[in-house]
């Protein structure tokens, strides 16, 4: 189990590496100096250049900017002169973290509830409706699905809060929108993992041990159903991550997502690039939790993790 | 052989799939009997229907697409096939075990191997907690595991081969079945681990007197292991007879080509292995007459026209072939 | 589904004491002892005749054909260009002039959605199309030949494929800026790796197979190999992966050109449609809703097809309903 550990943490940390290599040769090859802009103050101009230690050569600076970035350290904002993108995410993480973890617990939750329910119904009308939410939920972007709650529960039959993030009540709306893609792609998922496993060898194992179908159903078939599903966790964390952006400008929750799109808007370099390579580390850690967790759960991947 | 007590008498029995062509007659008017503390060998080719017959005892067929057409399936004196659901499931493992073809998949890969063989006590208020754990230590060391603690506490990847089919006879055999089934139990194993668990099998036979059904295609098992033998082709029983019979009075002559087909030691250089031309029937439409006709050496024209009786040669053998109707004496 | 009650019926039953005349030895015959009873099934016409079957997936098919025809014809036959405004229109409903009526700028908002879909099909066909290629090529050559290509092109990919690919596709576009050549770009500079990695799996399979070893023993050339016997095996696979890639594309595009970094007005895209139409929302909301009707149905259209085609090429399920 340490073994697998340790060669998942090595495979982490060299995502880790390469993601900050491309970041940093991406801001050398954008055109001329990234950071003259007419808008900078000479300040914040001179603080870029310091942070990038453009006056350096290449690979000092390379290494200076890992160095920062050990630190913690994620550079300026052009736009909040005032302020380090360090700032800004501590101000406006724990909004997306709350946001997201609502979002996950749900679309997981409910995603797998509806994923067995639909295959242990296989052809019935609870299937049909099933697939149907989950092909519905798949295709529809975050956004479309965002503006489309917002619009009848919140502006046409007003019975929910239609932005802000204040409160309960506040919360529900951002969260089904935020969850709904990764519900639907969850539930379609555990639906044909769970059939598949039905056909399985140790299922009529089981059936033969003259056991209960809700002994069958429960501890042979969703527990090795569920496989698959933590497969995808990694990307589902991704995915819910990058649908807060949207969500968030939706319904002006001021998270980060909120706050890497405005930087979009406002041609702010250095805070996309110091919160993308947060974001990317932070999606690196998910994965390395999600691999573990899966080498806990299904005993054959500790031994044999090629 | 002396007569023994029936335990389990398959009547006339029909079971088939629906599939996108049709239905597909795999079981077709089956019919025989078990008895107390006897090896029964069921032999065919691949695709005879043997495998599904077995697994029709148990009703482990999957019910859609498959289901029983006619027949019965009767275990002291009860119907399986008319039983409720609860009652099937005492009957499972309590009064029959199963011991399936590929050890590799049919253990769970996410349960320990002790919670595998103590599931089978799972609904029974009958036996403790402690009880149960010993019961499987038992079993284990019966079917010649060491180091029980440890296998225990261990997942079916972290064993080989033979050792999970030890644990698969192991759970067909907990809790004391007057039956076993073993459903090709070597042919994904290796010759020496074959020899190890036939002789395992054997010896669990003689210290439980448990009866066992052991299907295969290889003559060589059934010629070591088995009392009376049950010879399948297209679905149907085409020859029974105890192990005598079927070796040195073979009637049918497909039983006949089987024998020819494999080598013996007694054989000579110069003697060589005649197979038996052709493939087996689909039963997506099987042919009217005897299905063996087609490859039979001395197929009649009435063999391929109608499906012969059954007659019977002994006691305990019995053949449908059209050979043995006195008009064909003397061809 | 109707319920058939099936009787057995035993062959028929013969007499007690048949003609005489029948018994007489006739032996096996060659053409029965071998005889094929079922009907013959290529692979690829078991797969359609499978597809056809599936009338949810053909209805994906139909639909996503439509569209395309739309997006080529609507806005050749429309008499407003997707860019002119019209200032007494502005948020104007559906109208017999304008069917899907007007954007906050009085453009009409039927032929912006198809220019849209000109756009955002665009991109999304061709980075899909383009990252199954690359990710084919890449994966069957390191499957195949293995050795040190395979092992170095597979720990870089190793290492990528634990980088988000919409993080990478973000900053490509940071530094490229918005456009749709450099769109397509940078979707594609990580976005094969998930091909590659399974027609690596694949192929690797399939070169073990014993099918490819006899081929190998013939003398049979590399090249006739792959094109005869592993790619005919993996084709149904990778139209199954294209399929299902095309929707993600689009909603990358959709995605990158809503947070700004897509396709930049006055170009259309879905994306910026969307984008639009959420600004409006309160006071228009046909501006949302029309664009949302399309993006979906398109995606739904898109999945169900792949679905199909999946259940079509599983060869689990060859020859069953």
């Amino acid at each position: 189990m340490l073994k697998y550990i340790g060669k998942r943490l090595v495979a982490a940390v060299l995502s880790l590496v390469a993601l900050i290599t491309v970041v940093f040769f991406l801001v050398r090859l954008m055109p001329g100096e990234p950071f003259t802009s007419a808008k900078l103050t000479q300040q914040v101009a001179d603080n870029m250049r310091h942070y990038y230690g453009f006056d350096k050569p290449l690979i000092v600076q390379y290494f200076q900017y890992i160095g920062n970035l050990l630190r913690g350290d994620f550079g300026y904002s052009m736009k909040y002169t005032n302020k380090t993108v360090n700032d800004i995410i501590g101000q406006t993480f724990p909004f997306s973290a709350d946001l997201g973890i609502r979002a996950l617990v749900l679309a997981i939750s409910v995603g797998l509830i509806l994923g067995i329910l639909s295959a242990l119904h296989r052809g019935k009308t609870i299937d049909f409706v099933c697939v149907l939410v989950a092909i519905i939920g798949t295709s529809m972007p975050d956004f479309i699905v965002g503006a489309l709650l917002q619009y009848f529960f919140g502006i046409k039959w007003g019975l929910l809060p239609v932005a802000r993030y204040l409160g309960f009540e506040y919360t529900i709306l951002p969260s089904i929108g935020l969850a709904f893609y990764t519900l639907a792609q969850v539930s379609r998922i555990m639906r044909a993992s769970m059939l598949e496993v039905v056909q399985q060898d140790y299922i009529k194992t089981a059936r033969a041990k003259g056991l209960s179908d809700l002994r069958i159903t429960a501890r042979h078939q969703i527990r090795n159903a569920i496989m698959p599903v933590i497969t995808v966790l990694g990307p589902t964390v991704a995915a819910v991550l990058t649908g807060t952006f949207v969500i968030e400008s939706i319904f002006a929750i001021p998270g980060m997502g909120k706050y890497y799109v405005e930087s979009v808007a406002n041609n702010d370099y250095s805070m996309i690039l110091g919160m993308t390579v947060f974001y990317g580390s932070f999606l690196i850690l998910c994965n390395l939790i999600v691999d573990i967790l899966y080498g806990v759960v299904d005993p054959r991947v500790r031994v044999g993790s090629r | 052989m002396s007569e023994r007590e029936k335990i389990l008498e398959i009547r006339n029995l029909v079971f088939s799939f629906r599939t996108y062509g049709g239905v597909v007659h795999a079981v077709r008017d089956v019919s025989f009997d078990v008895r107390k503390g006897e090896i029964l060998g069921i032999v065919g080719e691949s695709g005879c229907g043997k495998s599904v017959t077995a697994q029709c005892i148990l009703r482990l067929n999957p019910e859609p697409p498959g289901f029983f057409e006619n027949g019965e399936i009767l275990y002291a004196g009860q119907d399986v096939l008319k039983m409720k659901k609860k009652e099937l499931r005492n009957f499972r493992t309590r009064e029959v075990g199963f011991v399936f073809q590929d050890p590799m998949t049919s253990l769970n890969p996410t349960m320990r191997i002790g919670a595998q063989i103590e599931e089978v006590f799972l609904s029974r208020t009958d036996v403790t907690k402690s009880e149960v754990k010993e019961k499987a230590l038992n079993i284990l060391r019966l079917v010649g595991i060491s180091d029980v603690e440890r296998r225990y506490r261990q997942y079916p990847h972290e064993l080989s081969g033979g050792m999970k089919q030890r644990i698969m006879i192991a759970i067909a055999l907990v809790s004391e079945p007057s039956v076993i089934i073993c459903d090709e139990p070597t042919t994904s194993l290796d010759v020496t681990i074959e020899a190890q668990i036939l002789d395992l099998l054997k010896e669990l036979r003689e210290r439980l007197g448990t009866s066992v059904i052991m299907i295969t295609h290889d003559l060589g098992v059934i010629a070591k292991m088995c009392d009376r033998v049950v010879v399948m082709y297209g679905g149907k029983v085409v020859e029974t007879g105890d192990i005598r019979e079927i070796f040195y009075e073979t009637a049918h002559p497909y039983t006949q080509g089987l024998l020819k087909s494999i080598a013996r030691l007694d054989m000579d250089k110069t003697d060589v292995l005649t197979p038996i031309e052709g493939t087996p029937p689909d039963l997506f439409s099987p042919p009217e007459g005897c299905p063996f006709a087609a490859r039979c050496d001395r197929a009649m024209a009435v063999c391929q026209r109608y499906m012969p009786f059954e007659s019977r040669l002994s006691e305990e053998h019995m053949t449908r072939c059209w050979l043995q109707h006195e008009l064909a004496k003397g061809i | 589904m109707k319920k058939t009650t099936y009787v057995y019926q035993p062959e028929t039953p013969a007499p007690k004491n048949p003609d005489a005349s029948l018994f007489r030895t006739v032996g096996k015959s060659a053409e029965e002892m071998d005889k094929v009873t079922r009907p013959n099934l290529s692979f690829w016409a078991d797969a359609w005749r499978r597809l056809k079957k599936n009338r949810v997936a053909l209805f994906g098919l139909i639909l996503i054909a439509v569209y395309v025809l739309l997006a080529i014809f609507a806005p050749l036959f429309s008499r407003y260009s997707f860019s002119a405004m019209d200032g007494k229109m502005i948020n104007a409903g559906p109208s017999p002039e304008h069917w899907l009526g007007c954007d906050s700028v009085g453009r009409d908002l039927w032929v912006r959605i198809w220019m849209g879909a000109r756009v955002s099909l665009t991109i999304g066909i061709a980075a899909a199309s383009i990252n199954m290629m690359i990710g084919a090529v890449m994966g069957g050559l390191c499957g195949y030949y293995g050795g040190k290509l395979d092992m170095i092109v597979m720990r870089i990919v190793d290492i990528l494929y634990g980088i988000p690919s919409l993080i990478i596709t973000i900053l490509v576009m940071v530094v490229l800026g918005p456009g749709i050549h450099t769109l397509i770009v940078a979707m594609c500079i990580i976005g094969w790796i998930g091909t590659c990695r399974f027609v690596r799996g694949e192929v690797y399979r399939l070169k073990g197979q014993d099918f490819v070893c006899a081929a190998k023993v013939l003398g049979v050339r590399d090249f006739t190999i792959i094109m005869r016997h592993i790619l005919p095996n993996i084709m149904g696979l990778l139209i199954t992966n294209l399929c299902m890639a095309i929707p993600n594309a689009i909603f990358q595009e959709a995605f990158l050109s809503y947070i700004g970094l897509g396709i930049s007005p006055p170009n259309c895209s879905w994306g910026i449609l969307a984008k639009e139409g959420i600004h409006m929302l309160r006071m228009a909301p046909h501006e949302i809703l029309f664009p949302a009707f399309f993006i979906c149905s398109t995606m739904l259209a898109l999945n169900l097809l792949g679905d199909g085609l999946r259940d079509a090429f599983d060869p689990h399920l060859r020859g069953t309903e």
